[in-house]
């Protein structure tokens, strides 16, 4: 599904990704870790397509096509979704309707017909349910006002809507409380299936005790250096990352 | 309406200026250039009476002496006068706006295609309109139904030789020839406009509407509207105003005037869409207008705004609050793209006792634009706990554009309590790229994240007009994002 070959990146004339390689095929579950500044979210970022970061080298392909190429909102469409860490706010739009636009596009770029509006509520109401959203924050704009939590659980309330092929989601467990975490990581595990992927970027391994990947990463300073299974989070979170990359510092 | 965000913003065509067709229609000129000769000329064409021509040039006599206001923050290229043709009529008009059979039928073509059907059947539903191309009026909707009501709504010139007496009372009475440059310029050579009255203690049962083209090349249109809400009256009333894409530059200098006496209320709403010259500046109307209206005892009157055309745009629709316990609101949304200025803004007088006031205004600055507030906020003497809340927010599309604000605050009265807020903001990268994430072309974004800024505002408007006023918001946008 998505493949990523020495894939090189970087902000301005620093370099934050050194050299990428990953797999992920359909009905896996992928973790990555890795200190602060390893350049996790970068990686999530540059996959997505964000300006902000320049590709240098290497290739990304998704569903066989070169993502490199594609705008961000293409490979959105074709089914690449980022739940963002901070998830920003738009003022004054509900977000009913901007999901309303998202879906609508999504279904353009696949060929379907637009969803009547019955249907688009109805999808609404059993798409919060999955991450327990309070109905009414649908009506409300953007993200504005959210709780933590509650822009957290709205991140995976997307997700649930368009149905993405692989989602990539980026400290989704940041600052949660444990229930709230029980709810967006029981949400997670709900919408996966043999046909899609999940990659989940996190600092903790207690987001893993209801998410179990199939392979567990540790980036550091741009490269994987290691590659586990679940062990290795608890390994991590018992002993920290020293053991691992003392041969890395330079 | 939420579902309606996204058909607009599907609807998009290819962002070009919808209204810059011309029409092929026979039209009546006088004379280029301003003198006595042609203030006289466009009296005798209306056949008006003898006080209203001497209004006219009293009005013309003292303009002759003013000079060009220069205080906006605006660059206005020189204008000459004489090089003007100040009135231009559509042919074969029947003297009396009667029925759909004695209108050109190229002119009623030209309001289908802007969307104005002049069929009552087909109208929008519950909306009359008065409809002025150049410098007449040519068909005002539903006057009867209207009229069983004992409104009155019709063209302005209907209204000289109807109701002489109303017009004579009122006109002027809010905005006076002398009050500035174009007001005085409109009063000496005002072709036509709508004018309207609601009796006491009538609430009007549909929209009013009048909708302004301009069409023949060369010329300034210049209308008057007259509004007149009696004791204890309601009516809500819509402008709206496109004209061709023409190289050259046409002014457009118009007076509305309202009053609202004891009790009534009225609501204004305009969405200003005059063409705003080309990507690169050429062309592009001048718009300079004089609003203001007067509120009495208990009166409220409320102006929304939704200002995206025009080159410049100098405008500051205002309220008197004349009378005890009267509110005056203004909502603004004034977009700018490309080489657009708009310095707009509002005054809010308080005289009264207990009078209330709101202003909110959001500028939106693109391309290369410059987009300033101006408002002022006074407060007389004898305005014991008069009350003003300000709100100017300014969004800056990037980095080319320019979002100015001069607000000015003049308080004679310890009792008065007055608020003001400021913010600018920018359409972030973030944003965009959340957006961009979910699916959402650029250009979707950055309309959708607009027309989320702008919502309080657009929530003032009738719905039909808010839904236009949306599209309209995106499409005036096209182009402004790398």
């Amino acid at each position: 599904m998505l493949k990523v070959k020495n894939l090189h990146a970087s902000v301005g004339d620093k370099e934050i990704l050194r050299g990428i390689n990953l797999e992920v095929k359909a009905g896996e579950v992928h973790a990555i870790m890795g200190p602060n500044g390893s350049g996790k979210s970068t990686l999530a970022s540059v996959l997505a397509g964000n300006e902000k970061f320049t590709v240098t080298a290497g290739e990304a392909t998704f569903e066989g096509k070169n993502i490199l190429e594609m705008s961000i909102e293409d490979r959105a469409r074709m089914g690449l979704f980022l739940g963002f860490q901070y998830p920003v706010e738009i003022p004054g739009v509900s977000m009913a309707n901007f999901m309303k636009m998202a879906v609508a596009e999504q279904r353009k770029f696949r060929g379907e017909e637009p969803l009547s509006t019955s249907e688009f509520l109805r999808l609404m109401r059993e798409k919060s349910a999955v991450v327990e959203l309070d109905a009414k924050l649908t009506s409300r704009s953007v993200t504005e006002g959210f709780s933590g939590g509650e822009k957290k659980k709205n991140e995976i309330f997307q997700m649930a809507m368009l149905d993405p092929k692989l989602a990539i989601l980026d400290e989704t467990d940041s600052g949660l409380d444990i229930d709230a975490l029980r709810i967006v990581a029981t949400g997670v595990t709900k919408l996966h299936t043999p046909q899609n992927a999940t990659v989940v970027i996190t600092h903790y391994q207690r987001l893993l005790d209801y998410i179990v990947p199939d392979f567990d990463h540790v980036l550091y300073k741009g490269r994987i250096i290691y590659t586990g299974d679940q062990s290795l989070a608890l390994k991590l979170e018992k002993e920290g990352y020293d053991w691992l990359i003392n041969d890395y510092k330079e | 309406m939420k579902e309606k965000d996204n058909d607009i913003i599907e609807q998009l065509d290819g962002g070009e200026y919808k209204y810059g067709f011309t029409s092929d229609i026979e039209t009546e000129y006088i004379r280029r250039g301003l003198d006595e000769g042609v203030v006289r000329l466009i009296s005798q064409k209306k056949g008006e009476p003898e006080w209203l021509l001497e209004l006219r040039l009293k009005a013309f006599r003292h303009w002759q002496t003013m000079e060009l206001p220069t205080w906006a923050h605006l660059n206005i290229p020189e204008i000459d006068f004489q090089d003007i043709i100040y009135y231009a009529a559509p042919k074969k008009q029947q003297p009396k706006a009667g029925t759909v059979e004695d209108i050109d039928p190229e002119l009623k073509r030209t309001f289908d295609k802007l969307g104005i059907p002049l069929e009552e059947q087909l109208a929008l539903s519950g909306v009359a309109v008065d409809a002025v191309m150049d410098s007449t009026s040519v068909k005002t909707t539903f006057k009867e139904t209207l009229a069983e009501k004992g409104i009155i709504f019709c063209s302005m010139s209907e209204a000289v030789r109807d109701y002489p007496e109303l017009v004579r009372k009122y006109l002027g009475s809010v905005v006076s020839y002398a009050d500035n440059f174009y007001s005085a310029l409109n009063t000496a050579v005002f072709s036509d406009g709508s004018f309207c009255y609601i009796p006491k203690g009538v609430r009007c049962p549909m929209e009013l509407s009048t909708y302004f083209r301009i069409n023949a090349a060369g010329t300034g249109q210049f209308e008057r509207t007259l509004i007149v809400a009696d004791e204890g009256s309601y009516v809500s009333y819509l402008e709206g105003c496109t004209a061709p894409r023409r190289d050259e530059n046409q002014l457009h200098a118009a007076v509305v005037e309202i009053v609202v006496l004891r009790d009534a209320e009225v609501k204004y709403s305009t969405v200003q869409n005059w063409y705003p010259g080309d990507k690169d500046g050429k062309g592009g109307i001048y718009n300079f207008v004089t609003k203001r209206g007067v509120c009495h005892e208990n009166a409220r009157l409320s102006w929304t705004q939704v200002e995206t055309g025009s080159a410049i745009t100098w405008k500051y629709p205002s309220c008197v609050l004349m009378g005890d316990n009267s509110v005056g609101e203004f909502y603004s949304v004034a977009m700018t793209n490309n080489y657009q200025q708009a310095d707009t803004g509002t005054k809010m007088i308080h005289i009264g006792r207990n009078t209330r006031s709101r202003i909110v205004s959001k500028g939106i600055s693109a391309g290369r634009s410059e987009n300033s507030y101006r408002g002022m906020v006074k407060v007389a003497k004898g305005a014991d706990n008069a009350r003003n809340y300000s709100q100017c927010d300014s969004l800056l599309i990037g980095d080319r554009c320019g979002a100015h604000t001069f607000p000015v605050i003049d308080s004679r009265n310890s009792s008065a309590v007055l608020e003001h807020e400021a913010t600018t903001s920018k359409i972030s990268e973030e944003q965009l790229f959340y957006c961009n994430q979910r699916g959402l072309s650029t250009e979707d974004a950055v309309g959708l994240i607009v027309n989320g800024y702008a919502k309080e505002v657009l929530n003032k408007l009738p719905m039909e007009f808010a839904v236009e006023a949306q599209k309209l918001l995106a499409i005036s946008l096209e182009g402004s994002v790398g």
